[in-house]
């Protein structure tokens, strides 16, 4: 860790200010000067790794009391951004209402990891690509853009096969993103002149020719919310890891379905663990769109979801494997007593 | 009693409580990087990215201007220090690879620069700041890399003297009537302890002190005041708790004497601590290792040929092998066996001893193919190592001094409920969950190694006891103080132990798990002594005849048999006739068979370990049987391993609450060796990828939901005074193969190479 200065905004305003006048240049956001804290779970763990070297630290907790309210109503859901990953998994009217959001939460990292960690800076988590993360590896184009990528060829049994481009492979590691993903989500953005409304699917970029290049999101801009209309009941998130707890997906599957009379009238599919970005499998969800359910619908939507899949030395079985989850969380969700 | 005390059986002690456990659950015991030193300086190390290759030069301008830096120590001006050998060639190191010698690079995360500062942050910055121009040459990883050379382990490696063999293997295995011929891999592991690698240096004049994670403090002494070119009087090393080891903290790395060396040259205390992925290079692993098995049988399933072929890598300079033929080809009964080990070596750094280091990888093999033995022979595993079961082993014909495996494998069975398992493969379902119980034997050898004690008793009960153990997480206070306070008859609070410093009496390295056998011989032996002066002054009309007798060897004063005897003391009186207050005596210890120069070697921090194979006329190991219930979801692959059982006999058990949780933490890591531990290694740079907590996967509590443990009694005269052959290292073996058979079983899908992952699921 390299030494900074620290400060703390005690709103948002101050927050906005101190993270703008580190603003100057056209670095990515993840390489500016100043860097927003939450939970820090993410940003001290890189810092550490001498990864991101931000020169200010601008602590934006005390932001949570404006900025972490969940409202669950009729029309929909409006989570606050700097809401605890642990409250949103434990409020009762997600668990309800939007199952998949819950349990996306709820699967994901320690008690202890959820307890600090908040949703904006969830969704911004960056990869664990481990040649990312060991600065003592030039090769990475998301660190040094131009380099190379040390994973291509190397251990990448953990890396993307959808997404990916010929500069980077490295998976985006969460989970509840697949989840705002499913559901049309969409993100608020408060910056300096005033709070935009975008939907979440396009807040991260695929990698490219720029995978230094994480989000859509501007230097001296904050996630204040996040928002979904409408109620899933009908949803679920599967994950499938080494481990059963406290681990990355290697694959796993946000599914959330409208069944009317046996009949799908609407379906959402997004994929975790296997892509760069987020991953919604809108040709998967076509096939769903207006069929009845049985098993070899689910194998062929399954198929469509990983029709573009291109796997690696290490971690071709995600194909696979990921054809297997999506198909058992569509049974899943058919079958779920709501 | 609970769970975790379990009550004891014949010939075991009680379950007291750990002697450290409120210290350890309050934070009160002192590790090694907590304790405080006068005005220290913090080190932080830079290690290579490159494995192979020279160093150009550095680029030091800006570090240096990190404010509180003192000085960056690279191969230009670091103290120099005299070359330390192999532990295993008579030396004291766990490589002969130093770093800060030259410009030469050996290994990944060799060692390259010590930075120094007045803060830790202050020399971490510096140290990410520093720049190194490389020279890199292209590194062998590991096995079938171009450049990787492999030669037979005789010959080359002091400690692996012979290739067991016995009878004629290629024609017994030509002629059998049922034949298998399987290959087997294990991953390269390591041992992540929690707490990291740790070292803190003081200079008091000539004098050094050395505050470090050690399981042998006497060794360590000895071998940094050797690369430090100064007496061994001069260095202490103190180290009251380790916070786990498995091996890794057994043989001295090159560290500390650059500490030393630095603190020394900066003349102020210096303290390092290095990082988690530093621990993967600095010190030591377990090595990736290959085997081929051949068993050759009869269709009632009698082993009439066995080989085991043995492939392990190890460093360019160290020829480190485990060589686990010698237990394998002894296990069961077979008449014609043949083995074979080949170290191969690549651009690593040197690995070492890990958990059960020779039987864990090469029971693996063993026990896997035993279970597709039987498989072939349409015969119950548990039945074929009944059938192959032996009072003798089969290489040398030598006696097991005791050997339960069958009963554990009985009383293993029973609790597990191995009688429900449906013998066919994927026959067994619950749910999503294809279900699977495999089980397999557990083997590790009774070690013991000389030891010296010193104890103190005074008339009140209050006792002393001194011994350079190690308390690593065994329960070595708590096992020591009862073996004292049973052979003194007092109750055990009045009990104090010091350990873990190398100005007590030195005891061997807490390893091969020797530590309770050694330490409690030597302890009682000494108890003894100081029974046997207190008897002679209650027995005052004992005839000088039998004092005469005594003294040379050929008979047995009153005083003495009462000593060694169960016979109780009164204390009062004793001190009354004595007329004393206190009684102290110092001894030293050393098991049978142990070479003539073995206290000279043990004062100079050098082991002469005895027992297992090498015991004369006897071989001694302890045994035990594991079973594992799989399950392999149908839909996902996902493996888990919910339910594991082992019943183990290991002679004494000192205490049944420490020894069942040695038990069980071996059980759980032996699942984990089956599932998910493995360092990945990236084969163009020789580099660790996964070298964190993050990416190194070990179980966490959702995935170890039943683990039962099983003593069984069991008594053996021959091996030490304790009785105690040492479980530490017995249930982490053979676990890998159960979970293994387990899954072959839960799916027709046999899995030799480790570790077994949902993408090795085919169904």
């Amino acid at each position: 860790m390299r030494s900074f200065s620290y400060q703390k905004a005690t709103d948002p305003g101050a927050a906005l200010r101190a993270l703008n006048a580190a603003a100057t240049d056209s670095r990515p956001l993840t390489e500016a000067a100043a860097q927003p804290l939450a939970g820090g779970t993410t940003l001290l763990d890189l810092m550490k790794l001498d990864v991101m070297r931000p020169a200010s630290i601008v602590n934006i907790t005390p932001l949570a009391r404006t900025w972490s309210a969940v409202d669950a109503g009729v029309d929909g859901l409006r989570l606050g951004a700097l809401a605890k990953m642990s409250d949103v998994a434990a409020h009762p009217e997600v668990q309800r209402s939007y199952p998949v959001v819950a349990d996306s939460l709820k699967l994901a990292a320690s008690p202890q990891l959820r307890n600090m960690a908040t949703l904006g800076g969830n969704v911004l988590q960056r990869t664990r690509c481990s040649y990312f993360r060991d600065v003592s590896y030039a090769n990475c184009n998301k660190r040094n853009p131009g380099s190379g990528c040390a994973a291509m060829d190397g251990v990448n049994r953990m890396h993307a096969v959808l997404g990916t481009s010929n500069q980077c492979i490295a998976t985006y590691p969460g989970d509840f993103a697949q989840a705002l993903i499913a559901l049309d989500a969409m993100v608020e953005i408060t910056g300096a002149s005033g709070t935009r409304s975008m939907p979440f699917a396009q807040l991260h970029k695929a990698p490219g020719n720029s995978p230094q290049i994480e989000t859509s999101l501007q230097p001296g801009e904050l996630i204040s919310a996040f928002t979904v209309s409408g109620r899933w009941p009908r949803s679920l998130y599967l994950k499938v890891r080494d481990r059963q707890s406290y681990e990355f997906a290697l694959s796993s599957a946000a599914v959330a379905l409208d069944v009317q009379d046996g009949v799908i009238s609407d379906a959402r599919v997004a994929l975790g663990g296997v892509a760069t970005v987020p991953w919604r499998a809108r040709e998967a969800e076509a096939l769903l769109k207006g069929r009845r359910f049985d098993d070899g619908l689910a194998q062929r939507v399954a198929e469509a979801a990983f029709a573009d899949a291109t796997g690696r030395r290490h971690n071709g079985f995600k194909i696979a494997l990921g054809r297997r989850v999506v198909a058992r969380a569509l049974q899943q969700a058919v079958t779920m007593e709501i | 009693m609970t769970t975790a005390a379990p009550e004891p059986k014949g010939n075991m002690g009680q379950p007291v409580p750990r002697y450290d456990a409120v210290a350890k659950v309050t934070g009160r015991a002192t590790y090694a990087s907590d304790t405080p030193l006068a005005n220290p300086a913090y080190a932080f190390l830079v290690t290579s990215a490159i494995a192979k290759g020279r160093i150009d030069g550095f680029d030091l301008a800006d570090a240096r201007r990190v404010r509180g830096v003192i000085e960056i120590f690279t191969h230009e001006n670091a103290p120099k220090l005299k070359e330390s050998k192999l532990f295993s060639n008579g030396g004291y190191a766990s490589t002969t690879i130093q770093p800060l010698k030259s410009a030469d690079i050996a290994h990944d995360g060799q060692i390259i620069a010590v930075v120094v500062a007045d803060s830790y942050e202050a020399a971490r910055e510096a140290a990410y700041r520093v720049k190194v121009n490389y020279a890199a040459a292209m590194p062998a990883a590991t096995f079938d890399s171009p450049g990787a050379t492999a030669a037979a382990a005789k010959g080359q490696n002091g400690q692996f003297k012979e290739d067991p063999r016995v009878g004629d293997f290629a024609r017994a295995f030509d002629e059998a009537e049922v034949k298998l011929t399987a290959a087997y891999e294990t991953p390269t592991q390591h041992h992540n302890p929690m707490e990291l690698f740790a070292t803190s240096c003081a200079w008091t004049g000539d004098d050094l002190v050395i505050y470090e994670p050690s399981q042998y403090v006497h060794g360590l002494k000895n071998g940094v005041a050797g690369q430090l070119g100064i007496d061994a009087d001069k260095v202490r090393v103190v180290n009251p708790y380790v916070g786990g080891a498995f091996g890794s903290k057994g043989s001295m790395t090159p560290r500390t004497a650059i500490i030393a060396g630095i603190a020394r040259r900066l003349n102020r205390p210096v303290k390092l601590v290095p990082t988690r992925d530093q621990g993967f290079t600095i010190a030591t692993y377990r090595a990736e290792t290959r085997h081929e098995i051949q068993l050759g049988a009869s269709r009632d399933g009698r082993l009439l040929a066995l080989r085991h072929e043995g492939m392990e890598v190890s460093s360019r300079p160290d020829p480190y092998c485990v060589g686990g033929t010698k237990t394998t080809t002894r296990l069961y009964a077979c008449a014609n066996v043949d083995s074979l080990v080949s170290i191969v070596r690549a651009d690593r750094n040197t690995p070492g001893f890990m958990r059960s280091p020779p039987e864990v990888p090469y029971l693996f093999a063993l026990e896997s193919a035993m279970d597709e033995l039987a498989v072939k022979l349409a015969m119950d595993p548990i039945e074929l190592r009944r059938i192959n079961d032996t009072a003798n082993e089969p290489i040398d014909g030598k006696p097991y001094t005791s050997r339960s495996l069958m009963a554990c494998f009985d009383a293993g069975a029973r609790a597990f409920g191995w009688s429900q398992r449906s013998p066919a493969p994927g026959s067994m379902s619950d749910g999503d969950w294809l279900v699977g119980y495999g089980c397999a034997a557990t083997c590790y050898p009774t070690q013991m190694a000389p030891a010296a004690a010193r104890v103190r008793l005074q008339r009140d009960g209050r006792t002393r006891v001194e011994i350079a153990g190690h308390e690593i997480g065994n329960g070595a206070y708590t096992v020591i103080a009862q073996a004292a306070a049973e052979r003194l008859g007092v109750p055990l609070e009045k009990v104090t132990v010091h350990i873990g410093d190398s100005d007590l009496p030195p005891a061997p390295v807490a390893g091969g798990s020797n530590s309770t056998a050694s330490t409690c011989s030597a302890v009682m032996m000494v108890c003894d002594k100081v029974r046997q002066r207190l008897f002679r002054a209650l027995l005052p009309n004992e005839g000088l005849a039998d004092r005469a007798k005594e003294t040379v060897g050929i008979g047995q004063t009153p005083a003495t048999q009462a000593a060694r005897s169960g016979q109780p003391l009164d204390r009062d009186k004793a001190f009354e006739a004595l007329g004393a207050d206190v009684v102290e005596d110092y001894g030293e210890w050393k098991p049978d068979g142990a070479p003539l120069d073995s206290f000279h070697a043990m004062h100079q921090g050098q082991m002469r370990m005895v027992g297992g194979d090498k015991m004369k006329g006897a071989i001694a190991y302890a045994f035990g049987a594991e079973f594992v219930e799989v399950r392999v979801n149908r839909f996902t692959h996902e493996i888990r391993a919910p339910r594991l059982v082992g019943a183990f006999a290991a002679g004494r058990i000192m205490n049944p609450r420490t020894a069942r949780s040695q038990l069980m933490g071996g059980l759980i890591w032996g699942m984990s060796s089956a599932l998910l531990e493995s360092t990945e290694i990236d084969a163009r740079t020789a580099r660790y990828v996964n070298d964190n907590f993050a990416d190194y996967l070990v179980p966490v509590n959702a995935d170890v939901t039943d683990v039962k443990v099983i003593m069984l009694p069991e008594q053996d005269h021959r091996i030490n005074p304790a009785g105690v052959k040492g479980l530490g290292e017995l249930a982490n073996v053979g676990t890998n193969a159960a979970v293994c058979n387990a899954l072959y079983h839960a799916t027709g899908q046999r899995i030799r190479k480790l570790p077994a992952r949902l993408e090795n699921i085919e169904i």
